[in-house]
């Protein structure tokens, strides 16, 4: 900030004002950037480069001897040439299966994955007629991503939208920095599940390990069976008649509604005694003084 | 990051081998470095199978006059075992500094394995009635193929591939872990041990020897600790939950048991398969998809989960 004054800084444009500062005013380039979509354009919702795929075209793609790159490239071809029907047969633990699909498309995959499977998706509906590995689903905007069986650690890590079910048991942190949308867990959870929550819903049919909900900023969870401990900041809360509603409706969607109903849920919200933003740490204070 | 790797057959023998080979072939993208396997044969009372290396791979390459040295200290080995009362059944040269003997002994094994690592450069990899073990740099298919492990018939086998983060890369630092000096317990392990020196004081106060800077052997030197004072498998596995930190997955493997521990964080996966006769894990799925590629239940266990099988 060497040669700039107030008066000067006071004078300029926001630009100007955040290059002489040294901030970077760059437009960002390339498909990682964040789209605005214009509200008054005719297809809003769908990303330049997403294909547009009929359900009724079906195929199959055997993915045996392929590498999870060819096996993504194949994907993408198949939705280029309109396909929407698409089953994966033999993914045999391959990692990083299913990424990045912007588009509707209705996937099965016949086997199990291993670890990033279908993440960063924003559209498609999958159903996995086996396991997942670690981080399933993670960072995924929309769609449905149904798991038969079970599921490894960080399930739905930064998920923003859409519906991550399994059916089974998963791992530790389970939606860790969910930003929104909705997991579903039919059995067992494990430790730190919900850690740095900050949006969304949780469901957990089964019993969730220790410090549950750990620095969850916000959202809320919900866990049929016995929660082993609470984390930081985490404290159950009244289940009233509209989570009731949701609860059912939800778990009835994807037939995982318990006998007992979901009367017994326990209902876990942040305690909110960790919001702080306003207040400054003991070390900026010294600095200011 | 590294891959480790386990399977026992309950009850029956197999090729494990080339189950674990290929196993840890799947494992190859956590660690290319060097690979090891631990396995075991059927028990023989009496005999010793003793795995030992006279030199590291990269002294065979570079050192002046090694070839001489390595013969030399073969030699001494020998020499060693015969003042021990050790009677030499068989022989055979895995590679040129890496050798395995059969040998007939009924003395102190700790005192002879003293002994023998006294000479400079050798180190015993394994010494046990069922254990073999084998380490080298390389992946899977290059150690499998160098040391003869297609064929090998047992019952349980445990491996590891190494991503080298905080020691070298040697053979030295290869896992598995033979838990000197207790015979046939070895470990693998994936994670990082953060109290690793506090600990390491502490069995080096209790006469325990250590060969490497590889957090990994402290898993094996407190093994054969506990395993010595009569504690069990399975209370050793919980106590290491207790004792040490870091975040750490590893597995044991014993003459006729297998056993698991994570750590409370759960922060290093695992993914297990049962079965009435068989159980597989591994770091990642893919592992045990390569020796089972039907479809398969498996599941991650969670933190602080300790599980031991019996062959």
């Amino acid at each position: 900030m060497a040669g700039v004054s107030d008066a000067q800084l006071r004078e300029m444009t926001q630009e100007e004002r955040a290059q002489a500062l040294g901030m970077t005013t760059e437009q960002l380039t390339g498909r990682s950037m964040f789209i605005e979509f214009e509200s008054d354009a005719e297809e809003r919702f769908t990303y330049p480069w997403a294909h547009d795929v009929d359900y009724n075209k079906r195929t199959e793609l055997d993915t045996d001897d392929l590498t999870t790159t060819e096996v993504n490239e194949k994907l993408r071809a198949l939705m280029a040439e309109g396909y929407g029907s698409i089953v994966l047969k033999n993914p045999r633990g391959k990692h990083g299966i299913a990424v990045g699909i912007l588009n509707r498309l209705n996937l099965i995959i016949e086997g199990s994955l291993g670890y990033f499977g279908v993440g960063l998706i924003d559209g498609p509906n999958v159903r996995i007629n086996g396991r997942v590995g670690w981080s399933c689903g993670e960072n995924m905007m929309s769609g449905t991503v149904l798991v038969e069986k079970n599921a490894g650690s960080t399930f739905g890590a930064a998920i923003r939208g859409g519906d991550l079910v399994c059916r089974g048991s998963v791992g530790s942190r389970t939606g860790i920095d969910q930003k929104g949308g909705t997991i579903i867990v039919g059995g067992d959870t494990g430790a730190l599940s919900g850690f740095m929550m900050q949006r969304g819903r949780m469901i957990v049919c089964g019993n969730a390990g220790k410090n549950l909900g750990d620095s969850m900023y916000d959202g809320t969870i919900y866990v049929g069976g016995e929660i082993r401990s609470f984390g930081v900041d985490a404290v159950p809360a009244e289940l009233t008649e509209l989570d009731k509603a949701w609860l059912t409706r939800k778990l009835t969607q994807y037939d995982l509604l318990p006998e007992k109903g979901v009367d017994h849920f326990t209902k876990i919200v942040a305690g909110k005694q960790l919001w702080n933003y306003d207040n400054l740490e003991p070390t900026e204070k010294k600095l200011i003084l | 990051m590294c891959g480790i790797a386990g399977l026992i057959h309950r009850g029956k023998s197999s090729n494990v081998g080339s189950e674990m080979t290929a196993m840890l072939q799947a494992l190859k993208h956590r660690g290319p470095d060097s690979t090891g396997f631990a396995v075991y044969g059927p028990p023989n009372p009496g005999d010793y199978v003793m795995r030992i290396k006279a030199a590291e791979q990269e002294d065979m390459a570079k050192g002046h006059g090694i070839k001489e040295k390595v013969e030399g200290r073969i030699e001494e080995i020998e020499k060693r075992l015969a003042e021990h009362g050790a009677k030499i059944k068989s022989k055979e040269h895995a590679t040129d500094y890496a050798l395995r003997y059969v040998i007939g002994h009924d003395g102190d094994t700790e005192e002879m394995a003293t002994y023998i690592e006294e000479i400079d450069g050798v180190e015993i990899l394994s010494l046990g009635n069922g254990l073999e073990l084998i380490k080298d740099l390389g992946d899977a298919t290059v150690v499998s193929d160098a040391y003869g492990l297609e064929d090998f018939n047992g019952t349980h086998a445990i491996g590891h591939t190494r991503m080298a983060t905080e020691s070298d890369v040697d053979i030295r630092s290869a896992h598995p872990y033979w838990a000197f000096p207790y015979n046939d317990v070895s470990v693998v392990h994936n994670g990082q041990i953060t109290n690793y020196w506090i600990m390491r004081r502490e069995m080096e106060r209790q006469g325990h020897r250590f060969m490497s800077n590889c957090d990994s052997e402290l898993l094996a030197v407190y093994t054969a600790h506990n395993l010595a004072n009569g504690m069990s498998l399975e209370d050793s596995l919980k106590q290491s939950i207790e004792e040490i930190d870091g975040v750490f997955t590893y597995l044991v493997a014993t003459k006729d048991q297998l056993g698991m521990a994570k750590d409370t964080m759960a922060a290093k996966p695992l993914v297990l398969y049962e079965s009435d006769d068989l159980i597989a894990m591994a770091s990642e799925e893919v592992a045990i998809r390569a020796i089972l590629p039907q479809e398969i239940d498996t599941y991650d266990p969670y933190d602080e989960e300790v599980r031991v099988w019996q062959a």
